[in-house]
């Protein structure tokens, strides 16, 4: 495997990650990859047994996982005011009151993610709050309109406002093996985006084999992925803890080659704060305590949040929460 | 911290398991024990402190069994056998199920008892160690209901004792536990003096179970303690711990007709081929070495790297060993808890500290101030020369060498005096089915290690001992055929001063390699006949002919990958030239023994020779059900060289029943012919030479079995030694086995009947079962 292909950027940790420019497309490396999909699930289903965060350790961790969240509505009837109800609670996903009682500082989620036409109210419901708006592109969830009409609804939706964008990888370069052409699409929807930091979306539920879903990430990688992120929400499996396990072990070897830092996003499916707290861990052992704040890492999740504020309350009272408690999004 | 700064920091922090209701336990029984015999608890004796190793605190006193204190267990379980027997195998099933449902019901109890005694994590003894303790009792009180349906013909071996490590010291205890009671035996069990608490647990269970008085037995103590039940009136020895002390146990039961099985020492093999998943390979060494602090018999300890992926497998290893979490064995959050005990601890550090080859690493973590803990140590650029890579550490330590290729992979990795467990990982079906059974080990992993189950058998060759727990092939160490033999007297031959009875002198000299070698002593004996007439001369063999019969079967190694095919086409083929020479048998035969037995004896030996034809491509390994999306494959693999001192009564038929069925699993044999009567063996090498048999297949000496018993067992280079001789070399044999741990297989003055077919004894006898872990899935 390539170890020195790039030369190592240096980066200070707290400070805003030198963007991943890609490299060339490695197919040795590419071919290399292995993913054995028993040892990976051993994994995957032993690691919650091997850690556990309890009490304030536990608070602290799900008050992070709330900094990580891209607070998500893709429905086919969002209204910008819906919208709007959604950005106010991403400014203030918590009760002040626990917020106090847990002393905290106030908190927002990392993101909001909309479809193009809702990045305008999203963008002015925001203002001022630095909580960035991300949008669904490159039609999203199948990715199979035109691709020049892809390329454009990018370039849109980046002029709306958008400052991070979610694209969607055409699964058949995966099926058919055709990385190349994974490669060129990757590498042309990055360049559209321009300043835009972009999310590639595998849809892992329709590459088939975790190998696939290794391969891809290291393409994508190469091609200039800000992020990798495992589904759009839509296919019939979404964010597994074997599929994040070989994203971001894939994220890992190309820092190890590149030096460079790649985001990692799983989406959908994760609703509970306990399976939060399982990936918080899981990057946290594999990748490393850098990758545990929202500049590297982001849950793409609706219900998760709820969940989340009702535990924290537990934490704070003692007792179990209701959710009509927490003010809804 | 505050939960400010934990939100920056992100540290884990403490998660405690709570102790209180595991130190209630122990208050309630009075913090001190007596041992469990005859369904009760004796009061507390003299005895010693039981410790928690991560805080060096006295959890409990034990008491120090006394010989009386032994008695008294075997007289119990001996008094307690013949009715739990009889009871049959569905009634000692219901205890058998009962006994897993409390294992159940008590399961944080038994976990936390574990780790406060012996200084696991708490995840393993939770996750793993209970669970597979459950999961011993489930599926043996399965085989006790079966007993009658599924082993026709096999009885329990009587009162068993049981001699438990303390690496997994409830987990060992069921292992031991449950085969033997649910094929009718009753058990004395003593527990590892540092790890005693959860089998004195466990006796409170089987009082709760209403299981019978005297079934299960536990004294405490010492290695002392464990030489009492050795020495003890019982019918078999189990034991599990190291090499040193298991030959000692084959040395001292040697001749005394107890069944043995020895789960012994290891250094097993992890090999990583350049195409497998790295990083689940690296993950995978969390499991095979710092599992249990690598206090594990089948620890995967020694690294075998392709050297085209070695340097990138070591850094991502030592990054992965910087994760590793060791601290306080009931914290939830920790991988690698405390050694077991300071004693063991000083040595797992003298032994690091006294190698100066390699490159050590030892992991950049953060240890706690005090405490029996051992940082995760790798050690990379051996040699197999150097002793780190021969000797077994027990400890948190890796050794690592490369390979260049995959036949140099199975060298170093047989390289050793163990054969235990061996690990592989490779993406390549065809590679790890080619590897796997090249290896010498009693339990392969493919693409996993450290995967145990009921149904499947563990145990290993070689010096990591002999004898099966759990699957199928764990039962026939604790049943045997029913029925007992007479007393075997010694056999001579006759005496006389008569003429040659054929006037052309005929030399009979010794075959080996497929060619008749003369004795290299030089010396020759004659055979007479009963009237007293000269049948022939016969040569003495040596130990050097032994060493020379060793070495032309171990140049035959390649019978062992022939197929079962081609093994029957040569049997049969004996078979059919035997046939055609049956009177010249017959009349040998007869003139030998004087008797009139000949005909029938060559008529049953050619019969013979078919069965074991059949056999040979029939005697099917199994596929375990284990509970993995994957198989188990037990496969049946010949032992090696099988030395054996053939029947002196059926100078023909003794000789053909051990040769074949040996031959027929792919064993090649160095066979001592009937002492009185060696004639018909040195006249069957001709029917060897004109059947097709590879030269050094089968080797056959003539000469003293007392002499060639000794030799035999003691050579490092045989696997196993049967003896069927009239003269009672039991003990010698098993004695001389000691030093390789060979399998024996020994009569104890005992007679067979050879015209009667015992092929399911024989078939085993001349096999391993290897089992092959294969998850699968894409």
């Amino acid at each position: 495997m390539e170890t020195d292909s790039l030369e190592r950027t240096a980066h200070l940790p707290q400070i805003t990650e030198a963007r991943n420019p890609g490299m060339e497309l490695d197919m040795n490396w590419v071919r290399s990859v292995q993913a054995n999909t028993s040892a990976i699930e051993r994994r995957a289903a032993t690691l919650p047994g091997r850690r556990s965060v309890k009490k304030a350790y536990q608070a602290a961790w799900l008050a992070r996982a709330i900094t990580c969240i891209d607070l998500t509505t893709l429905s086919g009837d969002d209204t910008a005011r819906r919208v709007e109800r959604l950005c106010a609670k991403a400014r203030q996903p918590v009760r002040a009151d626990l917020l106090a009682a847990l002393g905290l500082d106030p908190i927002t989620v990392g993101a909001v993610c909309v479809y193009h036409d809702m990045i305008a109210p999203a963008v002015a419901a925001l203002e001022g709050s630095g909580i960035p708006v991300a949008a669904v592109s490159t039609g999203f969830p199948a990715g199979l309109s035109p691709f020049h009409l892809r390329l454009a609804e990018i370039g849109e939706s980046v002029a709306a406002g958008a400052a991070e964008i979610d694209i969607v990888i055409s699964r058949r370069h995966v099926l058919e093996g055709n990385w190349q052409a994974l490669y060129d699409e990757m590498r042309a929807f990055r360049a559209a985006c321009g300043p835009a930091h972009v999310k590639a979306i595998l849809a892992t539920g329709e590459l088939g084999t975790l190998r696939n879903v290794a391969r891809a990430s290291l393409v994508c990688m190469m091609a200039g992925a800000d992020f990798i992120k495992t589904s759009t929400g839509k296919e019939s499996v979404n964010a597994t803890l074997p599929v994040s396990l070989v994203m971001i072990r894939a994220i890992r070897a190309y820092h190890e080659a590149t030096g460079y830092r790649v985001g990692y996003k799983p989406a959908g499916g994760i609703s509970k704060a306990k399976d939060a707290l399982v990936y918080l861990s899981l990057m946290k052992e594999e990748l490393g305590d850098r990758w545990l704040r929202p500049d590297l890492f982001r849950f793409g999740a609706s219900s998760l949040l709820g969940d989340i504020e009702r535990q924290l309350e537990h934490h704070v009272t003692g007792a179990y929460s209701a959710g009509y408690r927490h003010a809804m999004g | 911290m505050t939960v400010k700064e934990i939100f920056d920091t992100m540290d884990y922090g403490p998660a405690p398991e709570s102790a209180a209701e595991a130190l209630a336990w122990l208050v309630d029984q009075g913090d001190r024990f007596g041992h469990f015999i005859n369904g009760a608890f004796t009061d507390p004796g003299d005895g010693f402190e039981s410790r928690d190793p991560a805080t060096g605190e006295v959890l409990a006193t034990l008491s120090q069994a006394s010989q009386a204190d032994v008695d008294a267990a075997v007289a119990a379980a001996r008094a307690a056998q013949g009715k739990w027997e009889k009871l049959g195998g569905p009634g000692r099933a219901r205890y058998l199920y009962a006994l897993a449902r409390l294992l159940q019901k008590h399961a944080r109890l038994f976990a936390v008892l574990e780790t406060l005694d012996n200084g696991k994590p708490i995840r393993e003894a939770r996750d793993i160690d209970v669970p597979l303790a459950q999961r011993h009792f489930y599926y043996h009180a399965g085989m006790a209901q079966l007993t009658e349906e599924a082993l026709p013909g096999r009885e329990a071996l009587g009162v068993c004792g049981q001699i438990v490590p303390w690496n997994f010291p409830l987990l060992m205890l069921a292992w031991k536990v449950a085969p033997a009671l649910a094929m009718g035996n009753t058990v004395v069990l003593k527990p590892a003096e540092y790890t005693s608490l959860t089998a004195l647990l466990f006796a409170d269970i089987c009082r709760q179970a209403g299981l019978p008085k005297g079934v299960v037995n536990i004294v405490t103590g010492d290695s002392a303690v464990g030489e009492m039940i050795v020495g003890a009136e019982v019918d078999k020895i189990a034991f599990t711990g190291s090499t040193e002390v298991g030959r000692r146990i084959r040395e001292a039961t040697a001749g005394s007709g107890k069944a043995l099985t020895l789960e012994l020492g290891g250094k097993s093999p992890y090999i990583v081929f350049d195409d497998a998943d790295i990083d689940s390979a690296v993950e995978g060494l969390v499991d095979a070495i710092w599992f249990n602090q690598g206090q594990v018999c089948c620890a995967g300890s020694r690294l075998l790297v392709h050297e085209p992926v070695a340097d990138l497998f070591h850094a991502r290893l030592k990054a992965r060993m910087d994760k590793l979490r060791i601290g306080n064995p009931l914290d939830k959050c920790i991988d690698v808890g405390a050694v077991v005990d300071p004693v063991q601890l000083r040595q797992i550090a003298g032994m690091v500290e006294a190698n100066t080859a390699g490159e050590t690493y030892q992991a950049n973590i953060e240890l706690p101030a005090q405490g029996c803990f051992y940082r995760p140590t790798l050690i990379t650029g051996l040699a197999p020369s150097d002793p780190l890579m021969q000797e077994e550490i027990f400890g948190p330590v890796l050794v690592s060498t490369t390979f260049r290729t995959p036949d140099e992979a199975v060298q170093l990795a047989n390289n050793t005096r163990y054969g235990l467990a061996a690990t592989l990982w490779t993406e390549n079906v065809n590679l790890a089915l080619d590897i796997a059974p090249k290896l010498a080990a009693g339990v392969v992993w493919v693409n996993a290690t450290n995967l145990f189950d009921a149904a499947a058998g563990f145990g290993g060759v070689r010096e990591s001992g002999f004898g099966r727990e759990g699957g199928w092939e764990g039962l026939s160490v604790y049943t045997r055929p029913k029925g007992s033999g007479k007393p075997l007297k010694p056999i001579t031959g006759f005496a006389g001063d008569g003429a040659p009875a054929d006037p052309i002198d005929r030399t009979a000299k010794m075959y080996v390699g497929g060619k008749q070698a003369r004795p290299d002593g030089g010396y020759s004996r004659p055979v007479w006949g009963r009237s007293g007439a000269l049948l022939g001369h016969v040569g003495m063999a040596n130990r050097k002919d032994v060493r020379n019969a060793v070495e032309a079967a171990q140049g035959a190694a390649g019978w062992a990958r022939t197929s079962g095919h081609l093994r029957a086409q040569i049997l049969y083929y004996l078979g059919e030239n035997l046939s055609a020479r049956a009177g010249e048998f017959a009349h040998r035969i007869d003139a030998m023994t004087g008797k009139r037995q000949g005909a029938k004896e060559v008529e049953t030996s050619i019969q013979r020779l078919f069965t074991y034809a059949a056999w040979a491509d029939k005697y099917d390994g199994q596929v375990h059900g284990v509970p993995i999306r994957g198989v188990a494959l037990a496969m049946k693999e010949p032992v090696g060289i099988i030395g054996a001192l053939c029947a002196d009564e059926a100078p023909l038929l003794g000789l053909v029943s051990v040769m074949a069925p040996a031959m027929a699993m792919g064993n090649r044999v160095v066979l001592a012919a009937s002492e009185p009567f060696p004639l018909a063996a040195t006249d069957f090498y001709q029917v060897l030479d004109t059947s097709d048999v590879p030269g050094g297949v089968v080797n056959i000496l003539t000469g003293s079995h007392a002499e060639l018993a000794p030799v035999l067992a003691a050579h490092l280079n045989v696997d196993a030694v049967w003896s069927f001789s009239s003269t009672d070399v039991s003990v010698e044999i098993e004695r001389g086995a000691a030093g390789n741990l060979k399998r024996t297989w020994v009569n104890n003055a005992v007679a067979r009947d050879w015209y009667a077919t015992d092929s399911q004894s024989f078939l085993e006898a001349a096999t391993e079962v290897k089992n092959i872990w294969v998850p699968y899935g894409e």
